[in-house]
Parts: C-alpha cells; structure tokens; sequence
C-alpha cells in the first residue's frame, strides 16, 4: 500500500463524491474506461449501502502495488446494525428497501475480490479489489 | 439540481449531462411525469450519451420512469448508453429488458415515430 484516502458518508450526495474520487483514483492507476466504471459503480453501492442502512460511515481507497500487479482497494465501512444473514444479502434480488435487490451479488461480479465482515450491532466491513489486467 | 426537459412538436427529449444523486434522478422523474401531463406529450427520449454511470438505484429510476410514463400514455425510449454503461449493468445483473432503447438521438425518434406509427 503506498496511498490511501477516504471519503466520508454522511449525506446522500456524498455517495456521488465517493465514486467520483474511486473513479480519478482508478484512472490514476492506469484502469481503462470499462473498469473505471465497474469500479464507480461498486463504490456507488457500496457507498448506498452504507447511506441507507448504517445512516453513516466511510469508503476508503487504497493504490495496490505489488511487483508483477497492479489494483485498487475498495474499503467500505460503518457502525451500523450489520447484517444478520449475509448469504441472504449475496442472493440476486434480495432487498429490503424496495430497490433491485442487484447491490451486494452484483458489487462482488463487478469487482475482483470480495470480503465481507458483518456484526450484528458492530457494523459491517467490506474490501473489495479489481486488479488491472 | 433540475436536469432540464425540452419540448419538441408532441415529444419530450431529455439529455441528461451531469452525474446524476438521487434525489436528482427522483426530483427528474417528478418532473418528466409532469411535462408529460402539462404537454400531452405522446413520445420522450432520454439521452444517456454523457452519461458514465448507472447504479442499481439509477437504473430502477430509469426503468421505471419508462413504466410510469407508459402508464400515462407516453412511449420513451433510452439512447446514447456507453459501452461502459451497457457492460456493468448486465454485470451488476441489471437487464432493463421492458426498456426501448436506440443507438443516439436520431434514431430514437426514428424509433418513437414507428412505435407510434406517426
């Protein structure tokens, strides 16, 4: 890791500022337009995610470098009332908040990498990388 | 922020040019649902072209603004998606596939015009 920054969620429009922020860091790191935008959108989830079910918390983002590879890590965290079944959470259409249910199951499609820590009471952890290919 | 909605004889365009929140894009399906009432409008096309992401909430929105709009009697087709677009939302397993769409602009209208035999 040689950089990382974070964005913090409070408000709705801080959801947009995230993924604008995940999206400059990727091009930065060399990601062309097809994965900029898997990986805006992931944040954009992510970063809903945390909007609408823990009311706060923050995505940071982390430059990989290893010798032979480079990629970008997505961190997303809160203190909010985790999730109690999280194979339910990965199942496609799963919602409980009237929305598509595509959040988490199609996050972990998009990206390279997903893992997931969830308390209930504690919050709710998740780093997901896209390595650039 | 209001995304603007102009009038053109009895359709409606839209080109949508800035990232769009939330509230935007609900605050935007009020309003179409709006001119659409205000004008008798019978078509309406939204340009997605400067458009570089559409999120699971976005695309509800949007899906289901061509629904509601359909309701009312108006026919709307989606144009301009980016490659880009088109790729994370069948990743993110979103396939829109009620949803009229067309290449750009003009061949949306091309599209309205046949869908409502003008």
């Amino acid at each position: 890791m040689d950089f990382q920054s974070c964005v913090n969620i409070k408000k709705e429009w801080d959801i947009v500022g995230a993924r604008q922020l995940g999206r400059d860091i990727a091009r930065k790191i060399g990601f062309g337009t097809v994965d900029q935008a898997r990986i805006a959108t992931a944040i954009s989830e992510l970063a809903r995610n945390i909007y609408l079910y823990a009311g706060t918390g923050k995505v940071c983002f982390e430059a990989l470098e290893e010798i032979d590879h480079k990629g970008i890590a997505i961190i997303a965290m809160d203190n909010g009332p985790g999730i109690q079944e999280i194979s339910q959470v990965m199942e496609d259409g799963f919602s409980t908040s009237g929305g598509l249910g595509a959040g988490l199951p199609g996050v972990k499609r998009l990206m390279d990498e997903f893992d997931i820590h969830s308390e209930e009471g504690k919050g709710t952890e998740i780093r997901v990388v896209k390595w650039l290919r | 922020m209001r995304i603007p909605i102009l009038k053109l004889h009895n359709y409606l365009l839209i080109s949508i040019q800035i990232d769009l929140d939330d509230q935007t894009a609900i605050q935007f399906q009020e309003d179409l649902l709006s001119k659409i009432h205000e004008n008798g409008a019978s078509g309406v096309v939204i340009d997605l072209t400067s458009v570089d992401i559409i999120d699971s909430f976005i695309a509800k929105v949007l899906g289901d603004v061509v629904t509601m709009s359909d309701l009312m009697g108006a026919k709307v087709v989606l144009t301009g998606i980016q490659p880009a677009v088109a790729m994370t939302l069948i990743d993110l397993g979103i396939h829109l596939q009620d949803v009229p769409t067309a290449l750009d602009l003009e061949q949306g209208l091309i599209k309205l015009r046949q869908e409502l035999e003008e």
